[in-house]
């Protein structure tokens, strides 16, 4: 009775979601036939200012459905743009810079680890933790006037970066965008589909049913936080190394934070958080199109606001309705006698 | 028959509580043993420590004449052992097979092979006759359900020990018969099991050995038929037990409670309680007997303003209690035991003293003005703590030290310890040890003998027929016979509380 209802229920949602996925593909359709330069450029954009927030999604989701609240995303992203860029500048080299930020990154993920998993510090002063350190550090060590060589270059895929519109959008870009996109997807089908990712979910949810199973809580939750540290370093290389191409006080810019909306819009989904975060992209590259083009006079500062802005109505809307890995924050105890 | 389970000289304490001192048992293949003992005697570290989820400080562990590592869960389970434990260890949000496989996954190349989990799901269910659908969430399942997804999971690792934590605790009487089959079936096919409980009955029913445990250490080792009940309770409290009840006739008065026409919602919104009509009058204890999940608990937190009333009225005292807050109908004349003490009975993070006082805090002699009378409160703690046998070692103590029976001692000391109309009592023993369910049987016999009426709701239909004046039947939402208890038997009961007409 309740598997036939489930199986009604997911086949009415698969049909909610193909409309919806139908509607997108209309909209994008409509709009390219109206205005091709435009929809392609603000579909670009998308995944441009999307993508580092997905990316920085991930770090909360890993170090979530692990049991593991991880509001230091933010310090994880400036602390390994910081390394990134300076170790990339110093060195003249953007792989000595893209190896810095990861390991930097892993870093703040095995602090995290230690402070909320070894000594069972409550977690969301471990994640303030680690983000007033990066802010202190990177703003003791930082100096101006240093330069990279060059930033990442865009590779183009042969063949597909010739379809119109997909081409443009996805199959010219950086390397790291491509490797990020891999690892969402990868992470996706790990989490819902591989032992790792139910003994994760488990620990999750309810870790002493992993414990008592005989896995063992600790090795993963900071193999878990460990490799979320360091795909956050990786997100601070996208940044530094193949967005922008400088580095500055406070660079991350709340991206952390709006990650945490994101992983929580995206209901700790990988795929999910994705979609959440190109949305986030398409609104912030729309607002920037619309002015380009004279269409609409929004003075800059408002338009800055916009990630923010919708980080509240999104946490608004979805707070109480949504439901996260249950043990999160917690930290693992076995029971007593 | 082969020894499977050998434990020599197991030593454990928590900082200075020795939790079980010099302890030694062995299983054999295909044996039952209980481990009985009070709360607090040892019973759950003990096995604890045989699961390798604790470390002991001395003593030896051999599974099969191999040394078992001490704290090594997984190797536990390599060698062949399984546990159910006493809060299922299920992931709530994930499917009965994704529990079960959890740990020891079926793989196809790096993924999960769902389809091969789910047919060894199906295997294991028909080969132990435990149906379950291999697809439904854990969440959306009864406790019975849960718990055999628990025993299957145990047994999805070749499992040749199993131990039972305190397995009945949650269940129904139903739920236990079906329960005690399952595990004599098991011993049957060769498995050596370990049942850790404190009730009499089922270890009667069940153990071809008893190992009784009192304080840390084996007190003695019998056997079912070398023993009864009160030899057992003996052995394991270490004082004679009357497990009888003993009470004079009752001299029943006015109504003190009503309920008519009493209609609830449950949390999933469904109709739970479906026209209820009681009258409690002072001086008797009337019982509600029934399967758990019949509206039992809805009625009791409908009666004690705890809940929203769809549809009815509840008079305490002959005055109306609608809209009325919880705290409201405790000052109308209710006293109140509630099922779930460690949600609704006590704060375990306030000291013992302050436990007492949670429902008259703000009432002379408690509080002056917007002062609390720590004097008073003192007072009153050392009074009660001594009036009710609360063992502690100070009423200034922690309420989260205390063990499940002393807790329940601080919530009825609490609840009798003022002049009271009504007292509805809802599984006022459950989790509770022998020693302690003997005097709380007493007290809820003296709050009737001092004029209260008595609601009592329990799953226990030994403690309804034994307690209880009246007694009320409860299936599916109504109250399906009121009788007499001079005309209670079990079997008519039984066929009342499973909905089929007697």
């Amino acid at each position: 009775m309740v598997g036939v209802v489930t199986k009604m229920t997911k086949s009415v949602m698969r049909s909610k979601k193909t409309i919806y996925l139908y509607l997108v593909i209309l909209a994008i359709a409509i709009a390219y036939t109206i205005n091709s330069v435009s929809t392609v450029a603000v579909a670009a954009s998308s995944i441009t200012f999307g993508l580092p927030l997905a990316m920085a999604a991930m770090v909360g989701i890993m170090c979530e459905r692990t049991g593991v609240v991880n509001i230091g995303i933010e310090g994880t992203l400036l602390t390994s743009s910081f390394f990134g860029f300076f170790v990339a500048a110093l060195s003249q080299n953007l792989i000595w810079g893209l190896i810095a930020a990861i390991a930097s990154g892993a870093a703040t993920g095995l602090l995290l680890a230690l402070l909320t998993v070894s000594w069972k510090m409550d977690q969301i002063i471990a994640g303030t933790i680690v983000n007033i350190l990066a802010t202190g550090l990177t703003s003791f060590f930082y100096k101006q006037g240093y330069s990279l060589p060059a930033i990442f270059p865009r590779w183009s895929i042969p063949g597909l970066a010739e379809i119109p519109f997909l081409g443009r959008v996805l199959f010219q870009s950086g390397p790291i965008t491509y490797f990020g996109l891999i690892f969402i997807l990868v992470l996706y089908f790990a989490i819902y589909h591989t032992p790792w990712g139910l003994r994760t979910r488990a620990i999750g949810e309810h870790p002493s049913s992993a414990d008592t199973s005989g896995i063992s809580v600790l090795r993963i939750k900071y193999t878990n936080v460990v490799i979320a540290g360091a795909f956050g370093g990786l997100t601070g290389a996208y940044l530094t190394l193949e967005l922008v191409g400088s580095f500055d006080r406070g660079f991350s810019a709340g991206k952390g934070f709006t990650a945490l909306a994101i992983m929580i819009f995206g209901r700790w989904n990988p795929i999910g958080a994705l979609l959440a975060a190109v949305f986030f992209g398409f609104a912030q590259a729309l607002a920037n199109q619309l002015m380009i083009d004279g269409l609409v006079n929004i003075p800059g500062p408002f338009i800055n606001m916009l990630p923010y802005v919708l980080t509240i109505v999104v946490l608004a809307f979805s707070a109480g309705k949504v439901r996260g890995p249950a043990a999160a924050g917690q930290p693992y105890e076995r029971e007593k006698a | 028959m082969a020894t499977l389970l050998q434990v020599k000289n197991l030593t454990k304490s928590f900082g200075s509580v020795i939790a079980n001192n010099n302890i030694s048992f062995e299983v054999n293949a295909g044996e039952i043993v209980a481990l009985l003992g009070e709360n607090g005697a040892g019973k759950s570290t003990l096995v604890k420590s045989v699961f390798g989820l604790l470390r002991p400080d001395q003593g030896e562990i051999y599974i099969d004449g191999k040394q078992m590592a001490p704290g090594d869960t997984a190797a536990v389970i390599a060698s062949g052992v399984g546990m159910v434990h006493q809060h299922f260890q299920l992931v709530p949000v994930m499917s009965v097979t994704e529990n079960i496989i959890l740990g020891d996954e079926p793989k196809d190349g790096i993924f999960i092979s769902i389809k091969k989990a789910e047919k060894k799901v199906r295997a294991l269910s028909e080969k132990f006759g435990l149906a379950v659908d291999p697809t439904a969430n854990i969440e959306d399942l009864p406790v019975g359900m849960q718990q055999r997804v628990e025993i299957l999971k145990a047994l999805s690792k070749d499992v040749r020990l199993l131990i039972f934590d305190e397995p009945t605790a949650v269940l129904t009487p139903q739920e236990t018969d079906e329960l005690i089959l399952v595990i004599k079936n098991l011993a049957q096919l060769g498995v050596g099991v370990i049942v850790i409980t404190h009730k009499l009955r089922e270890v009667m029913a069940l153990a071809d050995r008893v190992v009784v445990l009192r304080d840390g250490k084996v007190v003695g080792t019998t056997t079912p038929k070398q023993s009864d009940e009160a030899g057992l309770a003996q052995m394991m409290v270490g004082r004679n037990v009357v497990l009888e009840v003993s009470k004079g006739a009752a001299n029943p008065g006015q109504p003190v409670l009503s309920v008519k026409g009493l209609e609830v919602f449950d949390d999933r919104k469904l109709l739970a309680v479906k026209g209820v009509d009681l009258q409690v009058r002072s001086g008797e204890i009337l019982g509600i007997a029934g399967v758990e999940g019949n509206g039992q608990r809805e009625l009791v937190e409908a009666i004690c303003g705890m809940r929203v009333r769809a549809k009815g009225e509840v008079l305490v005292g002959g005055m109306g209690t609608k809209d009325m807050h919880p705290h409201a109908v405790h000052e109308a004349g209710l006293s109140h035991i509630p099922e779930d003490r460690e949600k609704h009975g006590l704060v375990s993070s306030y000291s013992i003293a302050d436990n007492l006082i949670l429902n008259r805090f703000d009432q002379q002699p408690f509080a002056r003005g917007w002062f609390r009378n720590m004097s008073a409160i003192k007072k009153n703690a050392d009074l009660l703590v001594k009036k009710f046998d609360i063992r502690t070692t100070s009423p200034a103590a922690l309420a989260s030290a205390l063990s499940g029976g002393n807790k329940q001692k601080v919530v009825i000391a609490r609840e009798l310890s003022q002049d009271l109309q009504v007292l509805v009592a809802a599984q006022p023993t459950r989790g509770v040890d022998v020693g302690s369910i003997e005097f709380i049987h007493k007290q809820l016999i003296a709050a009737r003998d001092g004029g209260a009426g008595v609601l009592l709701v329990s799953a226990e239909l030994d403690e309804i027929i034994s307690l209880s004046d009246r007694i009320a039947v409860m299936s599916g939402g109504i109250i399906v016979a009121t009788i007499d208890n001079k005309n209670a038997d079990r079997d008519y009961l039984g066929r009342l509380m499973a909905g089929l007409s007697a």
